[in-house]
């Protein structure tokens, strides 16, 4: 549905299923930033003219939309950021500052993308702490059974994706929240691939930060959120220094700006999150319920395409509760670089390699998959023609698959 | 042009010098952490500085198999300074087709092998 609302796939003939990387741009997104340019342009929070006044009250009036978008208590507590990865290094640098000790104990998942990985692990080289993660089954669903003993007195931290973006795969982040609640430990929920799927309340969820990026939500590349309850950010030190962040500097010391200026040091995104609020505004306009309701349909239909092939196999749980919009597959005997590149040549884009999660796919003993992944303008006729694109490597690769030296499996 | 032309293909199922050199002069192992691919280089070499036995282990894709397979087969009986100087022309050349930017470090990861293969390992 809502296919004509997008310029870039109105005028092609691409299936486009690379929405775990990043989605297309409604036309409404790109008309505001235009707009925004031709006619508000002004930097923040600086200027006694009116035109900043303006520029700050569009940009403020999405810091209002988003706090309503997830349920946040305040405004204060809602930060723009340049995308999901300059969020969970804010939190990593400002959280891990304030809470580890050596020998302390960051709790993640072997399913992590890079970013909710790597900053963990620079800042656990820094205070001396360790990293641990919680057991995976070989269906890359979690096994929460030992959670209890997993959330022991070293753990000061835990950070998780809500959907992992390798594999679609959907985490009990309710029962984590929960128990990490009781212990007082802080929980970072990585929501870059279910914010723009479904209807999150941070309030409901009880999670202490929640991150995500604007450009897999029909936002501008550029734009990420960072939410955080007030007490947290209130008690942590800010990451970057520089002009916004600040109320007043000496020469040798600083005091900072209230919340949230105090983590959105420099002149912001101010155009890119124009852009995230009037990609806000449209999917709140077609609604939530439509939006996961129009993509589990094109979703199921994948799912059940695929299963009609029996020279793929797709990763993951097989109960679909516990999946969301990505089916991530193999072909045994073919690379899926050479799986991506004749699908290209059917004009499906689809996304080929490790999908910043080379852990995971070490784990699962294979070097690289192929990964489909559906938004809400999706159709069944873009499904179809990765089926053809399929059925086509099947006849290219005939006769090879299931190499003893081959790429995949 | 379809760059999955039945010689890559033949290649890719059938790779020539497929296998371990057990008395090698020089070997390199060289990885494509991006998606996997993952070559091993083993080439004998003559007093006389010819190159009479090449090897290769590994797996990838279509593309980077057919290219070591190839390469294998242009480098034997050729002397090592000159195919230390290969250059990525000579890979393309040997493969033939035409290739998007992302797909050269498929195609040229055999080559950096062998060009490499005298150096320290990493």
């Amino acid at each position: 549905m809502n296919q004509a609302d997008f310029p870039l796939l109105n005028t092609t003939h691409l299936a486009w299923l690379d929405n775990a990387a990043t989605s297309q741009k409604p036309q409404a997104v790109l008309t505001a930033m235009t707009d925004f340019y031709s006619t508000t342009n002004a930097n923040v929070h600086r200027g006694i003219y009116r035109l900043s006044e303006q520029a700050t009250a569009a940009y403020e009036a999405v810091r209002e939309q988003t706090r309503q978008l997830i349920g946040a208590a305040s405004t204060t507590e809602i930060i723009f950021t340049s995308g999901a990865t300059a969020g969970l290094n804010l939190l990593a640098n400002a959280l891990s500052s304030y809470v580890l000790k050596p020998d302390d104990v960051i709790l993640l998942t072997p399913a992590e993308h890079h970013s909710n990985l790597v900053p963990w692990q620079l800042q656990a080289a820094r205070y001396g702490a360790k990293l641990e993660f919680l057991p995976m089954r070989t269906d890359t669903t979690l096994d929460l059974a030992t959670l209890a003993n997993r959330l022991h007195d070293r753990v000061k931290l835990v950070a998780l994706a809500h959907i992992a973006n390798a594999t679609g795969t959907v985490h009990d982040i309710q029962t984590i929240i929960q128990q990490a609640r009781q212990r007082s430990i802080p929980v970072v929920i990585d929501a870059a691939q279910s914010v723009p799927h479904r209807s999150i309340n941070v309030q409901q969820l009880d999670c202490d930060f929640l991150v995500w990026s604007g450009h897999k939500m029909c936002g501008p590349t550029g734009t990420g959120v960072v939410y955080g309850k007030q007490a947290w950010l209130e008690q942590l030190p800010p990451w970057q220094g520089g002009g916004n962040m600040i109320r007043t500097v000496f020469l040798d010391h600083a005091t900072w700006n209230d919340l949230p200026y105090k983590f959105e040091a420099g002149t912001p995104n101010i155009a890119g999150v124009i852009g995230l609020g009037a990609a806000i505004k449209y999917l709140q306009t077609l609604g939530f319920d439509q939006i996961q309701a129009s993509t589990e349909t094109v979703y199921h239909y994948l799912l059940d395409q695929l299963a009609t092939l029996d020279f793929v196999q797709v990763l993951g749980p097989t109960d679909r509760t516990q999946r969301s919009s990505i089916a991530s597959f193999v072909v045994p005997g073919v690379h899926p670089h050479d799986v991506a590149q004749i699908l290209d040549q059917h004009n499906v884009a689809v996304r080929a390699g490790h999908h910043c999660a080379q852990p995971l796919l070490r784990q699962l003993a294979i070097p690289a998959t192929t990964r489909a992944s559906v938004y809400f303008y999706n159709t069944t006729a873009d499904i179809d023609q990765l089926v053809i694109g399929l059925k086509q490597v099947y006849s290219t690769f005939h006769g090879y698959l299931s190499r003893t030296n081959s790429g995949a499996l | 042009m379809d760059i999955y032309q039945e010689q890559i293909l033949e290649h890719y199922k059938e790779p020539h010098h497929f296998g371990e050199l057990a008395n090698a002069s020089y070997t390199r192992h060289e990885v494509n952490t991006s998606c996997g691919d993952d070559f091993t280089f083993f080439i004998h070499v003559t007093d006389a500085g010819i190159i009479d036995a090449v090897g290769f282990t590994g797996q990838g894709c279509a593309i980077s198999t057919a290219a070591a397979s190839l390469l294998a087969d242009d480098i034997n009986h050729k002397p090592l300074a000159a195919v230390l100087e290969y250059s990525s022309d000579v890979m393309l050349n040997l493969l033939g087709i035409p290739l998007v930017p992302t797909r050269l470090k498929c195609a040229l990861l055999p080559l950096q092998a062998v060009t490499r293969i005298t150096q320290p390992p990493l």
